[in-house]
């Protein structure tokens, strides 16, 4: 074994690379359970939007297209979700879980003459002298620019939640819908564009990945990476900021044990394969143990009508 | 009151035959009335006679099917509540219309068209609210507000917009008695800039002291008008239910064996926003009725679960006639003679999906020998609950209908002669009559004086004052998690209940200025 090997700026480089699709589809996540919808398609939204992304990058030769196409695809397939649990009031946690083994057949179908094709390649962003300051350039100021723009997503979603009456009434959406309803907010519009929102986030993360982080389609790609997203969510008690911390977290988990493996650690690949997933698990208990004076940290912060069917009867 | 039908244009608003049908019930038929610039107009009825149905046409949540309103001689048919608070219509609701994750000034801000910046509200807030007398935090947590706080959050939400008309359904449900005269208080001043106040409340005293005009509605039509000041609020009972009012009667009572008793008990809250128990001491009688009173949140709740089994305590603490039972749970306290009716009547006490005969299973199961190895005898059970539908003259379609589906008031009676059937040595009772119109508290009220005189040990917790002067023997006040020393009932008034709820000391600051 050599550790020596493993460079701590190509690890930090790498880090962020990793956690971007991750922190997409989390993001979008966030908005969908800030309106009080559990949408647990994410999986299914994010390999959807993987191979839409893919497709139309290849067919046209544009990944700025084939990026568009990804939020467009994952959008349209959050519309089923959201037509199914606003409109005939269906089971959220089924419905999603439903359409998560929808995406990942239909992004099967859809692959299959692309498997084993590169799709055109995407620059770097130029950044200019920025990229050549020691340790810092390569680390921050070397890469494409959803990396960029996945980070102004975070802090814009942030903002927005914070600071505007969209946000505020997202979230109240979120908090009481019969109270919402009774100041007359459209509950289920604004729930649909929150779901429609979190397709799309969920769609360009899968986008990330088969046309730059890997960057070729095979089936099953995300390899769980929507589920990550959903539990970064919790961990980070709906907060968007903390949801970089944990998409970073589990990005770093990730390519640390990518690493360890190359520099040929004593341990079986398959436990450092595991870590990631083990790690967050370990979190997420810690997250939603009992406090003191009753209920988790978790459960606090979750959206008060999580879950909830919405019905405007009365 | 021939000179409630002068011309139209002097009036504020104007109500012209409206209707609205849900299917299987007319709502609302035909209902025509007027309110007045500046008057307090009282809406009366029973539950389920069309109120809350009315109000929310004119606040523009339900659509009427037929008729008119015309608003300072305008047409006025709001397609929505934007558009009603647009044209000066602002309603404060019984429940459901606050967020409790936020704060105040961003509950204030989504009642708002145009709301200001969040500093600049927040000014307004302070300054508004001090001009009324209802002081508020613009950064407090709704969540950690009392039930009066969070009222008037909904007010000064009303009040910023500058609204002719308000609107209130049931505001005193939750108050105190100084917390309510502070309210009438704003009432008063509203009155006197010329607002008119839509009141609606099951509290015939308060609609007496405070309202110009009353309507009285029966089954979804109007069936009178009349002046509160110059009837007796029986009187007004008797035009709401259509026939003669049982009044509840007190039979004297005798010294008898201590029934139920708990000795210095400390609990710590449980949720986030619960409160805790501190040195409860309390004993009961067979045949008497302690009355609990308080503002809710002030540990109620937790002092219902520690009795009913739902939260443990060392065996010791509590006793029901001599044995230990505090380490028992709801089931084993059953069987023992110790029942519960808390106060949430879905999800707590009903499970709201499940059929009537079903939710009786879920209590009796014990009491009534329900099951036998395990198996349900469906007739025995759909027999009790048909008992309690008959005994308590609940209205529903049938046995087999869902909780969710009667209306709160039916569902309290289902609620409260499930556990008085099943012929309990003791029973705790969370708001017997919460949200039950003026007939139906009385039947409440009758069938547990009734259970006492028959021997049985009664806690009532309610915040219903006159409830408690009405029916309890002796009465104690909970206030904070403590427990004040019970007091004979025949020795107090609601003025000196009122201060031995702990609110005279922060209600000074509370009086309005003007």
């Amino acid at each position: 074994m050599d550790l020596s090997a493993i460079s701590p700026t190509l690890l930090l480089a790498s880090l962020m690379v990793a956690a971007t699709p991750i922190l997409l589809a989390a993001l979008g996540e966030l908005i969908v359970e800030k309106s009080g919808v559990l949408n647990l398609g994410v999986e299914g939204m994010m390999i959807t939007g993987a191979i839409c992304g893919f497709a139309i990058a290849v067919e046209t030769g544009s990944p700025v297209v084939g990026f568009i196409a990804a939020a467009a695809g994952g959008a349209v397939l959050s519309l089923i979700f959201g037509f199914l649990t606003q409109y005939l009031l269906s089971n959220q946690v089924a419905t999603g879980l439903a359409l998560t083994l929808f995406g990942l057949g239909l992004s099967s179908l859809m692959g299959q003459s692309y498997v084993g094709i590169r799709p055109p390649a995407i620059e770097k962003l130029n950044l200019g002298p920025l990229a050549d300051i020691p340790l810092l350039g390569p680390v921050l100021f070397n890469h494409d620019l959803m990396v960029y723009l996945t980070l102004a997503l975070c802090v814009g979603i942030w903002a927005t939640l914070k600071f505007t009456r969209a946000g505020l009434i997202l979230r109240a959406v979120g908090e009481n819908h019969d109270a919402a309803h009774a100041l007359g907010y459209k509950v289920v519009k604004v729930r649909l564009l929150a779901i429609m929102f979190g397709g799309a986030c969920a769609g360009l993360g899968g986008a990330y990945l088969s046309l730059i982080r890997v960057p070729q389609w095979t089936e099953g790609m995300t390899a769980g990476a929507g589920w990550i997203a959903l539990a970064i969510v919790v961990f980070a008690s709906w907060r968007p900021l903390r949801v970089l911390l944990g998409a970073y977290l589990f990005g770093g988990v990730t390519v640390l044990q990518l690493n360890l493996q190359a520099a040929g650690l004593a341990i079986p690949v398959e436990y450092l394969s595991m870590s990631p997933y083990l790690i967050t698990i370990v979190v997420l208990v810690i997250m939603s143990a009992p406090r003191k004076g009753g209920k988790s940290r978790a459960s606090l912060a979750a959206p008060a009508c999580l879950g909830r069917a919405f019905h405007a009867s009365q | 009151m021939e000179d409630r039908l002068s011309i139209a244009g002097e009036d504020l608003l104007t109500i012209t035959g409206l209707t609205k049908a849900y299917p299987g019930v007319v709502a609302n038929d035909q209902v025509s009335f007027s309110i007045r610039p500046g008057e307090v107009h009282a809406l009366l009825g029973e539950n389920g006679a069309g109120k809350s149905t009315l109000v929310k046409m004119i606040y523009g949540l339900v659509k009427p099917d037929a008729g008119s309103m015309v608003l300072k001689g305008v047409p006025y048919s709001p397609a929505e509540p934007r558009a009603a608070r647009a044209a000066g219509v602002a309603m404060v609701f019984q429940h459901f219309s606050l967020f409790e994750a936020l704060n105040v000034a961003e509950n204030i801000a989504l009642g708002m068209e145009n709301p200001p910046k969040m500093r600049d509200l927040a000014a307004r807030i302070r300054e508004v609210s001090q001009n009324y007398g209802l002081p508020l935090d613009p950064d407090q947590m709704v969540g950690d507000l009392s039930a009066g706080e969070r009222q008037r959050v909904e007010i000064i939400r009303c009040l910023l917009q500058n609204p002719k008309l308000l609107i209130m359904d049931e505001p005193t449900s939750v108050l105190t008695p100084q917390e309510v005269s502070v309210l009438f208080q704003t009432l008063e001043k509203l009155r006197g800039e010329g607002c008119s106040i839509l009141y609606i409340s099951h509290k015939l005293e308060e609609i007496r002291a405070l309202c110009d005009h009353a309507t009285i509605l029966r089954l979804g039509q109007k069936v009178a008008t009349c002046n509160p000041r110059q009837e007796t609020a029986r009187a007004m009972a008797e035009m709401m239910v259509g026939e003669a009012l049982h009044v509840p009667q007190k039979a004297p009572r005798i010294p008898q064996d201590v029934a139920l008793e708990i000795d210095q008990l400390d609990v710590p809250a449980r949720a986030a926003f619960g409160t805790s128990l501190k040195g409860i001491s309390l004993s009961v009688q067979k045949g008497e009725i302690l009355g609990i009173g308080g503002v809710a949140g002030n540990g109620q709740d937790e002092l219902c679960s520690v009795l009913s089994g739902e939260a443990l305590t060392a065996a010791e603490q509590v006793k029901l006639a001599g044995t230990p039972i505090g380490d028992l749970g709801p089931n084993a306290r059953r069987a023992l003679g110790l029942l519960a009716a808390p106060e949430e009547r879905l999800g707590h006490a009903a499970a709201p999906d499940m059929s009537l005969t079903e939710n009786a299973l879920l209590s009796g199961a014990v009491r009534e020998g329900l099951e036998h190895n395990g198996m349900i005898d469906w007739g025995k059970t759909r027999d009790f609950a048909q008992k309690i539908i008959h005994r308590f003259d609940v209205r529903t379609p049938s046995a087999n209908t869902a909780a969710r589906a009667l209306s709160g008031g039916n569902l309290q009676k289902f609620v409260v002669g499930r556990e008085i059937l099943q012929n309990p040595s003791a029973l705790v009772i969370n708001q017997p009559t919460w949200g039950v119109d003026a007939s139906a508290a009385a039947a409440i009220r009758q069938a547990l004086l009734d259970l006492a005189a028959e021997g049985a040990a009664i806690v009532v917790i309610s915040q219903d004052l006159d409830e408690l002067m009405e029916i309890s023997d002796r009465f104690a006040a909970l206030n904070e998690g403590r427990l004040s020393a019970p007091v004979e009932t025949s020795d107090l008034d609601v003025e000196k209940i009122g201060l031995m709820l702990g609110g005279a000391s922060d209600t000074k600051a509370e009086q309005v200025s003007a």
